[in-house]
């Protein structure tokens, strides 16, 4: 699976914030920080304000600060903001000669695409945060 | 039962210890709290197979007026498709009463804890892929995919062969 641009500036956004949801920072700061165009994440940044997961601070220090619960929004909370990975049709044609063909293989597809939701699903900001600190002792 | 099993460990007001056939009763009582399904027969069962036995660890957790409210079963597993000798997973159940008590992530550690003494370096368990509750849970203790692949099919006219 390949995340599309917004989604990954989604994730560094979310978990850069949520690493410390009392502190504002500003998406220019979050742009510099991860070497992400400042315009593109500034769409980002108001999806994911929409979706209540950051709130924008307005004034002198201002910018965003995480506002969901970080025990309980999950990668997929995130990832499907931005991208269509809830399990469908692969697409194979399921008419005609290669009927068989395009059944067997739709439900190898559908079998990823669940492990790949099921894992996203199950995995919260704050595992992950978690994760980034073991990895750096 | 293991001596590490029956060393009662503090965590807060509860503590863990090494399970007794006095406690089936509870366990198939949280069980069915949280599967709907009463089960007595399966847990007297399981304490017999897990209760005091080598490398098979049935924990209970108590609160301070003895009253049970989690428990974790695991065992030591050996050369099942090649796999090195490892730590195995299998039941955990937590009073819905007295979840974000740390209580789960207490049995885990301490099932662990029993594992590593009894010498492997790996711990394993098998979840519904929609089993969102105890995924994230054993996530969020630093478990992630391993090497190895459930499958399954199944038997009679449904079957591949």
């Amino acid at each position: 699976m390949r995340l599309q641009k917004a989604t990954q500036c989604a994730l560094f956004a979310v978990l850069e914030l949520a690493k410390d949801p009392q502190h504002q920072i500003s998406a220019a700061d979050i742009a510099d920080k991860f070497g992400i165009s400042a315009n593109h994440l500034a769409k980002v940044m108001r999806d994911l304000a929409r979706a209540r997961l950051v709130e924008s601070m307005r004034g002198a220090g201002g910018g965003y600060r995480f506002s969901g619960n970080a025990k309980r929004v999950t990668l997929y909370d995130i990832v499907s903001l931005f991208e269509d990975i809830d399990t469908h049709d692969a697409g194979f044609p399921q008419t005609g000669d290669e009927a068989d063909i395009g059944l067997a293989l739709n439900r190898v597809m559908t079998e990823i695409e669940e492990i790949a939701v099921s894992t996203l699903k199950s995995i919260t900001l704050t595992t992950l945060l978690k994760q980034m600190e073991r990895a750096s002792l | 039962m293991s001596t590490e099993a029956n060393q009662n460990k503090n965590a807060g007001n509860y503590s863990i210890r090494g399970a007794r056939a006095t406690d089936i009763e509870a366990v198939t009582g949280i069980d069915a709290s949280i599967t709907n399904l009463s089960k007595p027969e399966y847990w007297a069962d399981m304490f017999a197979r897990y209760g005091d036995r080598e490398n098979r660890f049935f924990l209970i957790a108590e609160d301070k007026n003895s009253k049970l409210i989690g428990f974790i079963i695991g065992e030591v597993r050996t050369w099942e498709f090649g796999s090195q000798p490892s730590g195995w997973v299998f039941a955990i159940g937590v009073d819905p009463a007295t979840r974000l008590n740390k209580v789960g992530s207490t049995l885990f550690q301490s099932i662990c804890d029993c594992l590593t003494k009894a010498g492997v370096d790996t711990v394993r368990t098998m979840l519904a892929r929609d089993d969102e509750l105890n995924m994230t849970f054993f996530r969020s203790q630093g478990m992630m995919g391993g090497p190895f692949i459930q499958l399954e099919m199944p038997l009679g006219d449904g079957g591949g062969t």
